[in-house]
């Protein structure tokens, strides 16, 4: 539960409040909502870090792939299905 | 070497050890942080391939592990109260407490669930106004913007049913806890990389300064973890200690600002019992005066008395870096993942259940 996960910003629901700004995140085609107010600057087709929900960081394309990869490799992705 | 297919880039993981081998002249003990680095060393069997002088030893960074047996025991006694719904990551509910676990609890009967996120808990208080919604906040500073987001959302929702049973914990004062005990045997620390992709770096300049202890920020792949212990052993063999930080695609010097406004809004930093390490000052957050009101502790008043560990488990000597896993009298027999004795068992992150999963890697 320690690590965060990378994803692609599909799309972003706009929300008066910034506290509350979400985006749909695809992680390797598992689709949920994620709380972006942490990076006001990613839009969609950026990628992001994920931890319990709540993106944490940009990072680049390359690298979220190898990341999401590796993840999947060693079960770390499993979170994601847990609903 | 049939694992190294699973590395980014074997070739260069090879090009790694060899340099490590290269480099290194004299005995090092390297501590990782992190309990993803601690599964990611040892299910890649990097520890095999090392050279004899350097030691990794595994350090505290598994939520699970280090939550202590008082606050589980907080947990289960609010998991058992008629009208809550105590909502918590599914890997703390085999954690044992003083008695049982919050799965044993579930299965009695009690309104347990597994959540991906907090926020998941603030919309679960507003679809069940008649229930109280506590979560079970854990975790080191990488999860507790999470967690500050949700109070913040409750509060501005006007949701009053909801509240969090804060046990954060945090990592610098603890590296500073293992590096002033007098047994203290660790040269130098890989960081965890998704800590300070939150918190940056500034905090760990007076550490490694203080105790002339090489400290660089890592990820948790393989090639990161090599890299890693590439860049500690050098400084060490040069006499330096330095912050370093190998983990930059994700890492920034002041971390995450809007991240840390967050936590600032929220929590204070108070004492904290690690379980197995005892009492450190100033290492964990608590809810705020200006939240108190989603401070679960005060709400239901909680007052649980401390608890006696298991003396059975040494899991306090491994987080410390002083012993292995293998050199607990337990480790297989009576404490396996199934029936754990102590926290580290419970978790993948938690180096007992590591070594016992991949431990044909680690004979
Ligand atoms: S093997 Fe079990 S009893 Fe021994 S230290 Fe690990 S968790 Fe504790």
């Amino acid at each position: 539960m320690c690590l965060a996960i990378p994803g692609k910003i599909l799309s972003i629901i706009p929300k008066t409040d910034e506290t509350f700004r979400m985006g749909k995140v695809s992680f390797g085609g598992i689709t949920k909502e994620v709380n972006l107010s942490m990076v006001p600057d990613a839009a969609v087709n950026d990628y992001v870090l994920v931890h319990v929900g709540v993106a944490i960081s940009r990072i680049d394309e390359e690298e979220a792939k190898l990341t999401f990869e590796y993840l999947k490799q060693i079960g770390e992705t499993n979170e994601l299905n847990d609903e | 070497m049939k694992f190294l297919s699973e590395y980014r880039d074997p070739e260069l993981a090879r090009q790694y050890f060899e340099e490590i081998r290269r480099v290194t002249t004299k005995p090092w003990t390297l501590m990782e942080i992190c309990g993803g680095q601690t599964h990611s060393l040892v299910r890649n069997g990097i520890l095999d391939l090392l050279p004899d002088k350097i030691t990794m030893v595994h350090g505290p960074g598994c939520p699970v592990c280090v939550t202590s047996i008082s606050v589980i025991d907080e947990a289960i006694h609010l998991a058992q109260k008629e009208n809550v719904i105590l909502c918590s990551f599914g890997d703390m509910l085999r954690v044992p407490g003083s008695s049982k676990s919050l799965l044993e609890v579930k299965s009695a009967g009690a309104d347990v669930r597994i959540l991906y996120s907090p926020l998941e808990a603030v919309q679960l208080a507003q679809q069940s106004p008649e229930k109280e919604v506590v979560f079970f906040a854990v975790g080191f500073e990488t999860t507790a913007p999470a967690n500050a987001l949700s109070v913040i959302q409750a509060d501005k929702l006007g949701v009053t049913n909801y509240s969090i049973l804060a046990s954060h914990v945090l990592v610098p004062p603890a590296m500073e806890a293992l590096l002033s005990d007098p047994e203290n045997k660790i040269d130098g620390f890989l960081a965890a990389g998704h800590v300070c992709t939150i918190m940056g770096m500034e905090e760990y300049y007076p550490i490694a300064e203080k105790y002339k202890t090489p400290i660089v920020v890592t990820g948790f792949e393989p090639l990161d973890l090599l890299q890693g212990i590439l860049m500690t052993v050098m400084q060490l063999e040069k006499g330096e200690y330095k912050v370093e930080n190998q983990y930059a695609r994700s890492v920034q010097r002041e971390g995450n600002r809007l991240a840390k406004d967050s936590i600032g809004k929220v929590f204070t930093i108070d004492d904290r019992q690690w379980r197995g390490i005892g009492s450190i000052p100033q290492s964990g957050y608590e809810v705020n005066e200006r939240y108190k009101k989603y401070n679960a502790r005060l709400k239901f008043d909680l007052n649980i008395p401390l608890a006696e560990e298991n003396k059975a488990c040494i899991s306090g000597d491994i987080m410390k870096g002083l012993k292995k896993p293998v050199q607990c009298p337990n480790f297989g027999t009576l404490c396996k993942p199934e029936h754990p004795l102590g926290a580290p068992m419970v978790s993948s992150e938690g180096a007992c259940a590591a070594y016992y999963h991949y431990s044909d890697k680690n004979n």
